[in-house]
């Protein structure tokens, strides 16, 4: 099998392996900063500012400020800068998807990962190895985002937020058809909707409008700016109007707002006629959880691939050996090992669930607001 | 299936009383009989089918997945059903003809006559037509374990909203119905004539008192009363009447409607005449009231005993008469019913059945000395069950519910209240497998309507007996477990009561409710008491100011 780091003599060689065949660890390896790649020079979503930066994706846990290079695809740039503010890094570099560029000893690819508008896995190639690191993603269709590509490869790194067979997120459009029954049951009722500011509120709002509901759709102010540069990007949403403006409780009846999260228990929603409070993550499949964040109305909606989604996809891969990142890493490797993988848990630190961050939020675990959110 | 999980589903985040009730108007419209009226069944407890047991679920899920993964998820989810529920691998069902997933009344009825060997691969089929949301509703039903926060009483005011109807008439006629209620849709939806009540023996909703304050004293007038004892025992309604072959039956109801006659085999006997008596459940020994600790000795018991019979000798202390024969006695003055009671006693002239007594008084201060000396002010030796007075408007009809003005009650102990339970943790040393640690809370108003605010907790006054029944209790209905802690049911018609007794009130800040207890401790369990009456936060207020006069 390749890449299923042959057991060679470089050992007392040490870091300078670069004779013979590679070591995927000698191509990519965590370090404090993140994912490090040696011989190319650079670190993929790195938590610390380093000189050369490659980001798979805009959410802030990924994509940080105070790098010396960036390169990632435009959209990623484009969030970064709505976020952070022009100087975000020293110099940026945008590259499209299935463009090869070399870096030191390695070329690399971007591939779309389906998470967000401009996610995007890294495909990184080293003599004959090839690993994958995945960032966020979901094989799911998103209407905002262009769909997951699958990368064949030696290691594929995978995610694992929902890495438990209890996690299936089914249908989106399914829960938005609820969503839509319980606004036409209580009309007289406001309908407030948790959902991440980036990505997955867009995606509500893009299923909302594909089951035919074509009523303006309210926004809480942190969701605007955001929301403005997926219309900017082509990506229909239809009419939106700033909750800010509304005056009088009674005009909201009926309607359905956007907010993130952490707003959906704050007394910002004393605005609101009686909300019905629903929120939008694959958290909402456990009953605990939702019950917890005090929610109403739970809708299984996910910008991560579920259990059925991570492990088809880790198969289609053909990979050999899987590297499995934050979630519920355990139980995903003993499924590797079931299947005759090679797998192992990457120690990777300082990346949050963007919905497990804003269920603590909601709880009041957390005081702030996730990262980035505030700014955006 | 699918339909009527959903329903439950949603019934089972929403809070609000009157957005339930308009969910469950909404499925009764638009869904069709039989499986409605199975789901009414469902919902006010009237489905019987023997349970299956968790370990054969957990056979289940073991057989088709990887018992390591289902480890990983039990842990994570917490509840065996919901875990087999989700995880449950979809079938691989061939081509275009799956089978339609099972209706609610599929189920209810094949349940009904499976036998115990052929259910669990009868369970699998189904798991494996229904949805995620409908396998969790199946396992909760087919395991006993449907707890879903809305009572038998809610479900049953939603069916009559539903035609426009009044829950109460629904109530009279409940007894006489059963699933999956053809007869009664066909009347609520106007197509059909009303069932006839064939149940000799309905249960009348209870008419509840509110606690008097100090400063209520002033705006009544005490000609306008009459008072009697307030017994400490259990409030019931025993209720008799000719079935359609003209033999007598008798139903003792609690005050919640629940049938608890099976408990109290003795005093059906006494029943022998028709009619609606509103009384008090007490153990009397050689004419002695005996204390509520021994009178605990008869209550929930499946299986009453001889011996327990002949110890605990049970009495009914009657108050109120709603019904004498088919005569409706709700809509006269309490003097008037109180003079058909009197005569009603009389008639059925049996030493099981006696008139609580009243209590004379001319103005507040007589009846303040008998409240505070009831043994020289006639309760004589039954002084020590008499737990405050009952104030009851002399013009008043009998009114269900809790109506602010025609009844009132005067405790002796102020320093009392019936709380409800929230949380429970395990306690320290020999008492560390049990949950012994118990936080209560009270109702206040809140924006969402009325919500329960932790006011203190309690670590002792209770027995070794008790310990074990809520020790049952909180691990039964626990919700939500978070380390030691575990949140326990505490919905307005599900959870336990506590009264609890304290040594003095004082404001504190620290606390979400402003207000610190000084000693509580458990000093009874309230099985027979509905969470929505206990206690409110105002009621503590007022304790605070008259206390402290701040
Ligand atoms: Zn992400
Ligand atoms: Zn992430």
């Amino acid at each position: 099998m390749p890449g299923s780091s042959p057991r060679m003599t470089a050992k007392h060689r040490g870091e300078s392996a670069y004779i013979g065949p590679m070591r995927p660890q000698d191509i990519l390896m965590p370090v404090p900063a993140g994912l490090c790649c040696k011989p190319g020079g650079f670190h993929i979503d790195p938590v610390r500012p380093v000189e050369r930066a490659l980001i798979t994706h805009g959410h802030s846990d990924h994509a940080r400020a105070g790098h010396g290079a960036v390169l990632a695809t435009q959209e990623t740039l484009d969030m970064m800068r709505l976020r952070y503010g022009e100087n975000f890094a020293d110099s940026v570099q945008a590259i499209t998807y299935g463009e090869e560029i070399r870096l030191g000893d390695v070329a690399v690819t971007f591939h779309p990962a389906g998470h967000v508008l401009g996610s995007a896995q890294i495909s990184v190639t080293c003599k004959d190895t090839r690993i994958v690191a995945s960032g966020d993603y979901k094989d799911a269709r998103d209407p905002t985002c262009a769909p997951f590509e699958l990368v064949p490869c030696d290691v594929f790194i995978t995610e694992a937020t929902f890495g438990l067979p209890v996690f299936r997120h089914g249908d989106a459009a399914g829960e938005v058809n609820k969503l839509l029954a319980s606004a036409k049951l209580f009309p007289e009722r406001a309908h407030l909707v948790g959902a991440y500011s980036l990505g997955k509120a867009q995606r509500v709002i893009a299923l909302l409008r594909e089951a035919g509901y074509d009523a303006p759709i309210y926004l809480h102010g942190a969701m605007e700016k955001i929301t403005n540069y997926y219309q900017e990007r082509g990506i229909p949403l239809g009419e939106l109007r700033p909750v800010r403006g509304m005056k009088k409780k009674a005009e909201l009846a009926g309607t359905i707002t956007l907010a993130p999260p952490s707003a959906t228990s704050d007394v910002w929603t004393r605005r609101f006629p009686d909300p019905v409070t629903a929120f939008a993550s694959g958290w909402m499949r456990v009953r605990a959880r939702a019950r917890q964040g005090g929610i109403e109305l739970p809708l299984v909606i996910s910008d991560h691939a579920d259990w059925d989604g991570l492990t088809a996809t880790i198969t289609a891969t053909g990979a050999g050996e899987i590297w499995v990142t934050h979630g519920q890493e355990d139980a995903l490797v003993h499924w590797c090992k079931t299947r005759g993988l090679a797998a192992r848990p990457l120690d990777l630190v300082g990346y949050g669930d963007e919905d497990e961050g804003e269920t603590a939020a909601i709880t009041g675990e957390v005081e702030a607001q996730p990262e980035g959110e505030t700014k955006a | 299936m699918n339909r009527f999980a959903e329903l439950l589903d949603r019934l089972a985040y929403e809070p609000g009383r009157n957005n339930k009730i308009k969910l469950l108007v909404a499925y009764f419209g638009e869904t069709e009989d039989p499986d409605r009226g199975y789901a009414l069944a469902a919902l006010t407890g009237a489905l019987s089918f023997k349970h299956a047991k968790p370990g054969l679920i957990r056979d289940l899920i073991t057989e088709r997945a990887d018992p390591a993964l289902f480890g990983y998820s039990y842990d994570y989810v917490g509840d065996l059903s919901e875990t087999v529920a989700l995880m449950w691998p979809k079938a691989e069902l061939p081509g275009h003809n799956n089978p339609p997933p099972p209706t609610l009344t599929d189920v209810v009825t094949t349940l009904r006559t499976l036998g115990k060997a052929e259910l669990p691969a009868q369970l699998a089929r189904w798991l494996d037509e229904l949805d995620e949301t409908g396998r969790w509703a199946l396992l909760k039903l087919v395991t006993g374990a449907m707890r879903i926060g809305i009572s038998a009483r809610l479900a049953k005011t939603a069916a009559a909203a539903l035609g426009d109807k009044d829950a109460h008439e629904i109530e009279l006629m409940w007894h006489g119905l059963s699933p999956p209620y053809l007869d009664l849709f066909a009347w609520l939806e106007g197509r059909g004539d009303k069932p006839v009540n064939s149940d000799p023996t309905p249960f009348r909703p209870v008419m509840l008192a509110h606690a008097i304050e100090d400063g209520d004293f002033a705006n009544l007038d005490a000609a306008d009363f009459s008072a009697e004892w307030k017994w400490d025992g259990i409030r019931v309604q025993a209720v008799a009447g000719h079935d359609a072959r003209g033999h007598i039956q008798a139903r003792l109801y609690s005050r919640t409607g629940e049938d608890i006659t099976g408990s109290f085999p003795d005093l059906v006997p006494s029943l022998h005449l028709p009619g609606a008596i509103d009384g008090e459940l007490l153990v009397l020994r050689e004419g002695r009231v005996q204390t509520f600790n021994v009178l605990q000795q008869r209550l929930n018991r499946k299986v009453v005993s001889p011996k327990l019979i002949k110890e605990f000798p049970i009495h009914l202390r009657a108050y109120d008469l709603l019904g004498d024969d088919a005569n409706d006695l709700r809509e006269l003055p309490f003097t008037e019913r109180r003079a058909h009671l009197e005569a009603f006693v009389a008639r059925l002239d049996d030493p099981r059945i006696d008139l609580s007594p009243m209590v004379p008084f001319a103005n507040w201060e007589d009846l303040a000395a008998a409240r505070a000396d009831p043994k020289s002010a006639g309760a004589g030796n039954d002084a020590d069950a008499v737990e405050g007075v009952m104030l009851k408007r002399r013009d008043a009809p009998y009114l269900p519910g809790r109506p602010k003005g025609p009844w009132w009650k005067w405790k002796r102990d102020p320093h009392i209240i019936d709380a409800v339970l929230m949380y429970a943790q395990r306690g320290h040393g020999k008492r560390s497998s049990y949950y012994s640690d118990y936080t209560f809370g009270v109702w206040t108003h809140s924006e969402a309507g009325d919500e329960l605010v932790p006011v203190g907790k309690a670590y002792f006054g209770f027995t070794d007996e008790e310990l074990l029944q809520i020790d049952r209790f909180v691990r039964r209905n626990t919700t939500e477990k978070f380390g030691p802690v575990r949140h326990v049911v505490h919905e307005p018609d599900q959870g336990l009561v506590l009264e609890v007794a304290f040594e003095g009130l004082q404001r504190s800040p620290r606390h979400k409710s402003g207000v610190a207890m000084r000693f509580p401790r458990i000093s009874r369990l309230r099985w027979d008491k509905p969470p929505r009456e206990a206690d409110r936060l105002e009621t503590l207020e007022r304790m605070l100011i008259s206390m402290t006069g701040s």
